[in-house]
């Protein structure tokens, strides 16, 4: 499913529009989890505008692809991917994180047409994907799961548990995808708790490890077909991200897990992420179609 | 309820969770959404007669309960009924965080089976005991807990389980239970307590292996002073059956709570919240394991010792029936 140069535009596009549609959403929340959002946002485009088969009017249609955000604090970025779609309403971003609101900081699967399996306490995720792979191959279904995992999330003994398990049952359904921002709470990844060696952690645990760079629509490309078509067992893509990819001022910066914007802070977000777009629009007229591996922006 | 196949006499043979694995393989052969799957304990825990009957239904997981109860929650998302069993402390526990947000949380058609509950694991010492998980599990909004007196209420229990919507999760014992029931229907109902013993003098209240006991102690009660003890198997702890409870309350005025598990926040818990809401004055006592990690050695000498057997339960009646609560000079009826 290699991409054409106007699948690239249109993904460029559709994320450049999520990017605005999250920062605006944790504008009216008060406050969010900026950093992880916009680390994520460019593989949620892709998979919920390339790769998942789903139907946005019926979410509950039985041989819908699976996706669950096992790093469940990036629902300020899943919440606009699904009002974009029409899942639930445009005006209900509005009320993120109010009291009483379906949107809370952690999207609930009883609440929100769309998600299929409420996330936050981290670690979880991979399990219940699991849990979704084994099930459509049991009932002789060809709808496939995708996980989203933090990278920091891979602290969480009950993820290797899941990986484990996942390998053991040739889960091929299963693909996993983390969002190697290489920073947590506390400080980058490498200093609070070492994951390096990752890759080799994974294959080690039985995956089909890939790597690819997580602002890149071609190079997710090609990580996702390899792992369709990788029916040996699960394939992990190790996405390298930026936290808070897209606003100069906290990009990369392990301190923007969660922020939040004055009305000043959020017009010079707004800014840079448009000068961002400019700066990924400008590289693909220049290497998309070229060499067949896209884009190279990272960053603002 | 229909189609239950067992006669006394299978059910004096077999052990507590042999008849839930007899039971699962019937719910199996009826129902091809109904999967099972175990952390390294099929064979403890008797699931894995469902193993064998259905091997591409049950997933062994190996030792990582977290997993286990999380890919019990994809497969019920994907539209199966997971049953799902390991010893009660590693449900409770162990897996508590998955149990809690991707099977209640999210509600979902997860079924529970806590084997070797309580001291029954007498000799495993208090790493294996499990006499909190009650109190755990009855704070789980969404899941209903079920304790079985016996084999016959425990093959009742795992089939009524699988006709609720929602998770549950029944706690049994590990080996044989004293057997309380016979091959006839008595209507057993989630949330609805059984009365095995008729009284209006006091009430006792019990759940799990207690029950038999409680069974036993009314007898001798009844026999040896004349005391006529109202006998409750209160096998759901939640939904509680709140009427039974005020009922014992109006019509006895002395009550007695005795379970396999510690007195904080168990059936006792469960039974005083009820009561205190009540408005009736009436006397208490919960029976159970004291607030403390509990010894080492047999089911049955363990009971003695934690005074939650027949001769616990008699003590403890006879006491609260020599207590004239409503002579008590310190006590302001008026206000």
């Amino acid at each position: 499913m290699a991409l054409e140069r106007e699948d690239i535009v249109r993904l460029e596009k559709k994320a450049h529009e999520l990017r605005l549609l999250t920062l605006d959403t944790v504008v009216w929340a008060g406050s969010g989890h900026i950093g992880g959002a916009l680390s994520c946002i460019d593989i949620l485009t892709i998979l919920y505008h390339k790769y998942l088969h789903i139907d946005p009017t019926r979410p509950n249609l039985a041989t819908r692809d699976r996706f669950v955000l096992s790093k469940g604090h990036a629902g300020v970025a899943f919440a606009p991917v699904l009002a974009d779609l029409g899942y639930i309403s445009k005006e209900l971003l509005k009320e993120y994180n109010h009291t009483g609101s379906p949107l809370g900081m952690h999207l609930d699967s009883t609440k929100v047409p769309g998600v299929d399996a409420s996330t936050g306490s981290l670690g979880h995720g991979l399990s219940m994907g699991l849990g979704l792979a084994l099930g459509a191959r049991l009932k002789g279904e060809g709808w496939r799961t995708y996980v989203i995992l933090g990278d920091g999330e891979c602290d969480e003994g009950s993820v290797w548990e899941a990986a484990m398990a996942a390998s053991h049952y040739r889960a091929a359904n299963l693909t996993a995808i983390v969002d190697r921002n290489k920073c947590m709470i506390d400080g980058p990844t490498e200093e609070v708790m070492s994951l390096e060696p990752l890759i080799d952690k994974w294959r080690a645990f039985g995956w089909e490890a890939l790597t690819a760079d997580g602002h890149d629509f071609c190079s997710l490309a090609n990580a996702l077909d390899r792992a369709i078509s990788h029916t040996e067992g699960p394939t992990v893509i190790i996405a390298s991200t930026v936290k808070g990819c897209g606003i100069d001022f906290i990009a990369g910066d392990y301190r923007w897990h969660y922020g939040s914007f004055d009305t000043g802070k959020t017009a010079e977000a707004r800014a840079s992420l448009e000068r961002y777009f400019e700066v990924r629009m400008a590289n693909l007229t220049e290497h998309a179609g070229i060499d067949g591996h896209g884009l190279v922006t990272k960053g603002a | 309820m229909a189609g239950l196949t067992y006669t006394v006499i299978d059910t004096a043979k077999l052990s507590t969770a042999e008849i839930y694995g007899k039971t699962l393989c019937e719910l199996g052969a009826e129902h091809p959404e109904v999967v099972a799957l175990s952390a390294d304990l099929a064979k403890s825990t008797k699931i894995g007669l469902f193993e064998e009957a259905y091997p591409e239904r049950f997933f062994n997981v190996g030792i990582a309960e977290q997993n286990l109860f999380g890919v019990s929650a994809g497969l019920a998302r994907a539209g199966f009924v997971p049953f799902v069993s390991t010893f009660a402390i590693f449900c409770s526990m162990r897996g508590l965080d998955q149990v809690h947000t991707d099977i209640c949380y999210q509600n979902l058609d997860v079924k529970i089976i806590g084997t070797h509950a309580g001291l029954s694991f007498g000799q495993a010492g208090t790493t294996h005991h499990c006499t909190e998980d009650i109190a755990i599990m009855r704070s789980m909004a969404n899941l209903a807990v079920i304790v079985p007196a016996d084999g016959m209420e425990t093959s009742y229990a795992v089939r009524a389980a699988y006709a609720r919507k929602g998770p549950v999760y029944i706690r049994i014992n590990r080996g044989f239970d004293q057997r309380l029931y016979g091959p006839d229907d008595y209507g057993f109902e989630i949330g609805k307590a059984v009365t095995l013993h008729e009284g209006t003098d006091l009430t006792v209240i019990a759940c799990g292996s207690c029950v038999w006991c409680a069974v036993e102690a009314a007898k001798r009660l009844e026999k040896e002073d004349g005391v006529k003890a109202r006998v409750l198997d209160m096998h759901t702890v939640k939904p509680i059956d709140v009427e039974a409870i005020e009922s014992a309350i109006r019509e006895t005025r002395r009550v007695i709570t005795v379970e396999d598990h510690t007195i904080v926040g168990g059936l006792g818990g469960a039974v005083a919240e009820v009561a205190a809401g009540s408005g009736k004055s009436f006397s208490f006592k919960r029976l159970g394991i004291p607030d403390t990690f509990s010894i080492i050695g047999l089911h049955e000498d363990l009971m003695a010792t934690y005074g939650i057997d027949e001769n616990g339960i008699l003590a403890a009646a006879r006491e609260l029936l020599g207590k004239d609560f409503e002579k008590d000079e310190s006590w302001e009826d008026e206000v």
